[in-house]
Parts: C-alpha cells; structure tokens; sequence
C-alpha cells in the first residue's frame, strides 16, 4: 500500500499545482504578504533599522503560523470538496484506508509548507534581516512538526464536516480562535485560567511555545514537553479521525 | 376505417432454460452443472431513522450472470448494492459475497471486486491516465490488466491526457468502469450506469457490460432504465418500498405478468383500408397469426406487433403513481 500512498501524494500534488489560485494562495500569497509588511516596517523606521524588537508579536512566526493554518484550512475544504463530490466514496470502493488519504494529504501539505517557509526565509535574509532565526533548519523543522500536528487536529474537522460551505466556516473559525490562543499575541499565561486549559488544548499553543523557544536558541532537548504534547496530540487527532471519518 | 378485434389465447409457452428455473430442477432432483452463488444475501433489513430502507430482502446471484437489481428511485437499490458491497452496515440478515462476509472482510473483498457509484466524481484535474495509473498502484501488481489496453478497449486513448472535468459523461463512465475493471474483479458493481447518457453512449457502455460478463465476471447492477434490464441481464430482481417483489430472466417475467400479445395488420379493402387488431397470449399467438393469414391469402398493407416488455411488468407491479 506504500506504492499506493506515494502514487496518491504525487498525484494530489500535481492536482494541487494545476490549480493556479491554490498555488497563488497557498505558496507565494504568505511570503508576499510577508514581504509587503516587512518592507512597510523598514519604511516606517526611516529605512534605518527594523523595530522588529519593538513589535507585540514575533512576526516570523505570526507569518509561519499562518502559513500551518492556511494549510489546515486547505486540508478540511479539499476533504469536503472530496466528500461532497463523491470522490472519497469512489475511493473507498478500493483497498485505501481513510488513513493513507488522509496522510497523502499530509504530505502535500507539509511539502507546500517546507516550498512557503523556505521562500520566505530566503525574502526574509533580504528585506528583514533582523527578523529572521538565527538557526533556519531548525526553526523550519519546528515548524514542519507543528504543521504536522495542527494538521492532524484540522483532520478532525475534515472527518466531519457534510459540505463544503460548513468546511470553510469551521476551518476559518478555528483558524481565529486558535491563532487568538496560540500565545502569539497575548501570553497564554494572562488569560483566565479557564481560557489557558483551552488553549493547551490546542496544537497552536504549543507549536507557538516550540517556534519561540527554538527561535531564542533553546535546544530541542529542553523541548520535550512540548514535542510530547503536540505528538500526543497528534496521536489522539489520527486515531479519532480513522475511527469517524465520514466518506460521503 | 374499419377494426376488428379479435381475442385469442395461445397455448402457455414452454418453460425456458434459466438459472433461476435451474435451482428449482436441482431441487425436483435433476442432475445439471449450475454456476455457483457469488452472492448470497438473506433476510437483509436497513433503516435510515424512521424510515425503512430495505426490508427482507433475499437473492442470490450466480457466477458469470448479469444480474440487475431494478426498482423505481428511492425503491432501495443503491442501499442493498452499498450492503452487499460492504460501504454500509446492514442493520440485520446475512450477506455472503465470494464466500466473505462484506463487513469483517472488507479489505480482501475490496481486492476482488470492482465498483462504479452512481454520481461519482475525481478529482477535477486529474488526467486519464494518472487516474488508471493510481487504481493500478492499489492492486497486486499480478492482478492488473495492461493499462493502454484496458484504455484502448474502453475508448479512451485518445483522452488518455485529458483532465477528468473534461470527459463527457458517457467517456466519464467509461473511465469509471476502467477503474472498476484494472485488477479483474471477479465481481463488478455498477450503479446507475448509463443515467443521463445519450442513447449513443449508452449502448456502446451496454456493450462494454457483456463484455464483462464474456471474459467471465459477474456483473450486479442496478438501473431504473427498463430497457437497459431488458437488454442486458440474465435475470433482474424488481425492488419496491425496500422489498424484493420478483425476480426472474426478463422473459419470464414477461410471460408471467404480460402474456398478452397484439398483432395489427391493415388491408386494402373495397371501402378503403380497414386496421385488424388481433390479441393473445404465449409466444406461438403471433406465428398463429401470420399462418391464420397466409392460410386465408388475405392480402396485407401493414403488419407490426406489440410484445410486452419489462417495463410493462414493471409498472404493472410497481403502479404507475410518479415518484420523488
């Protein structure tokens, strides 16, 4: 079935380009956005400096969190499309786990993120500098685990959700809820406690906690909570989804 | 215009030879090869809520037949085909489908059958050939047909390039039966398959369905097209409110329910042409007509006759209220 899976990945990859504002929106629309802000921050330091210091929130890893999330998002509209059009009943006439559809997913996913985070990496050397990790491989990898995990929450909503409709209004409503909580912006230690125990609820948190700590130099050793959490999350989130994913 | 009607009745027809009528042989003690049962279902139930999807329902259908499952929409098709196959959870009786049972061995049953859904799609972009070549990669590497034969065979060489959402729906159906056929599945399922095609493409997908049959699968089908029963299964179960309420080859059903037949002929007479319609029942009514004329040397301008066919049993049985 490995043959199976690699043949279904390569092949949703080739679907996946030859739709053009998939591409647009998923690869090149993040790292522009990136950049056009990046740009605005140096204009507005007098082309002198960047204030990246004196900015509320890491805006790398505000733009890496989105780039995960466009991704979750992606994930759970193309699973309602699939169901919707009778695609994944079609496909569940064949030998194919909802396991291995959904992982093929994954790794479409995960390469588009691994294609947005390099380009962006590679403009953020240009325009901020300052702004970007000392230790790229190992922000990136930090970033390709967190996506790994998020991913495996938004297979969740992509096990459920009827239509299509109902997927992009889910998917950008825990898009909200969970960038709010991750801690990017406010620390999750500030909210009411009942709003932390949420939060650590979700992968967000802790990929975000991840990215910091790798980001200030933190070795991935002292990590290991964290790596545990989102693995474990992970875990719980593929085991649900195999047991109650809704084919058509 | 004078017409003239005559009512005769023809001795019964003869038994015809079929498997259904061949189990009955066996059980009266005659020795005869029948094909084994590939599919044996009994006392099978299904609801949805409140309402009663399928109820009671019992077939079996033999090696190398093409059996078809026909009702009106909502009769209970497409959930009996979805239990047999193993895509839903019957909610009683028992289902034996090339001796596995659908739900526990789903994954090796999978690997020796082939499906075609009714309303199913691809992914948009996906190209002709990619989409062989994944159904290929799921299958054992022996199992599977030569890809660019299979394609040649099914019509689709020239589209071997071209994305799915591009297909018309008969070349779409076509692509759908090659999936269904690339590890060659003992068993093939087809839902609805020539639904909404032009006339064209839908004897040529007929075409392609005996063809199935000739290189030895089973073929189980379901379709609301009385023709389409008519002209391409061995025997057809009628469905109705979830029920099995016949079942036989076309012909006998035929017989049974509508043994009437009509001849209409026309002949010149002295005040003009005058129409003769002649009615009977059994198979031999019309020859007796032809040799009724011959023998009275009328001399005859029109001849034609109204055999019943399938879909006069069918709504016979069925009613002929319209459906949602």
């Amino acid at each position: 079935m490995l043959k199976g899976f690699l043949k279904l990945s390569w092949i949703e990859m080739k679907v996946f380009v030859r739709e053009p504002m998939g591409v647009v929106a998923s690869l090149l629309l993040p790292v522009v956005l990136f950049v056009i802000v990046a740009r605005a921050l140096r204009f507005s330091s007098g082309g002198s400096g960047i204030p990246v210091s004196r900015l509320p929130f890491n805006i790398t890893i505000l733009t890496s969190m989105l780039i995960v999330l466009g991704a979750v998002q992606s994930l759970v509209a193309i699973m309602a499309i699939y169901r919707e059009g009778g695609i994944l009943k079609r496909l569940r006439a064949t030998p194919l786990s909802p396991v291995t559809i959904l992982g093929s997913h994954v790794l479409v996913k995960l390469a588009f993120t691994l294609a947005t985070m390099v380009l962006m990496i590679v403009a953020g050397k240009k325009v901020l500098p300052g702004a970007m990790p000392e230790h790229p491989v190992s922000f990136v990898a930090a970033v390709m685990l967190s996506t790994t995990s998020i991913l495996s929450f938004g297979f969740v909503m992509a096990s459920l959700v009827r239509s299509a409709r109902f997927a992009q209004a889910l998917g950008a409503a825990m898009t909200y809820v969970m960038l709010a909580l991750s801690g990017v912006f406010i620390a999750v230690d500030h909210l009411p406690r009942w709003l932390q125990m949420v939060a650590y609820s979700l992968p967000t948190t802790h990929s975000v906690t991840l990215m910091r700590a790798i980001w200030s130099g933190e070795s991935w050793g002292s990590q290991l909570a964290t790596v545990g959490a989102l693995g474990a999350i992970f875990a719980v989130c593929i085991g649900f989804s195999a047991r109650w994913f809704r084919w058509e | 215009m004078a017409v003239e009607i005559t009512v005769g009745t023809m001795p019964e027809r003869p038994a015809k030879s079929s498997r259904l009528r061949l189990t009955n042989g066996l059980r009266s003690g005659y020795i005869c090869t029948m094909p084994s049962p590939v599919v044996t279902v009994r006392a099978l139930s299904k609801r949805y809520g409140r309402t009663v999807a399928i109820a009671d329902v019992s077939l079996d259908v033999f090696e190398g037949e093409i059996f078809g499952l026909i009702g009106p929409n909502g009769a209970g098709k497409t959930t009996t085909m979805e239990c047999i196959q193993g895509s839903r959870h019957a909610d009683g009786g028992t289902i034996s489908v090339l001796g596995l049972d659908p739900r526990r061995d789903s994954t090796a049953l999978r690997r020796r059958i082939g499906v075609q859904h009714q309303e199913a799609q691809l992914q948009k972009r996906i190209k002709v050939w990619e989409a062989v070549d994944l159904w290929a990669s799921l299958y054992d590497r022996e199992s599977v047909v030569d890809r660019d034969a299979l394609l040649e065979r099914l019509g689709l060489t020239a589209k071997r390039d071209s994305w799915f959402k591009n297909l018309s729906g008969g070349q779409k159906q076509r692509l759908f039966i090659a999936l269904a056929l690339i590890h060659q599945p003992e068993l093939v399922f087809l839902d609805e398959l020539t639904t909404g095609l032009d006339p064209q493409a839908r004897r040529a997908i007929w075409e392609l369905v005996r063809d199935i049959r000739a290189r030895g699968a089973t073929v189980f089908l379901t379709t609301h097209l009385m023709e389409e029963a008519e002209r391409l299964c061995d025997r057809v179960a009628i469905i109705e409110h979830g029920r099995v309420i016949e079942m036989g080859t076309p012909m006998d059903l035929v017989a049974k329910h509508c043994p009437q037949r009509c001849v209409l002929y026309s002949t010149d007479e002295a005040e003009g042409e005058r129409l003769h319609e002649l009615r009977g029942e059994g198979d031999d009514f019309v020859t007796e007509v032809i040799h009724r004329i011959a023998r009275d040397g009328t001399r005859v301008r029109g001849f034609r006759t109204e055999v019943p066919s399938l879909e006069d049993v069918f709504l016979k049985l069925t009613g002929r209220a319209i459906r949602d």
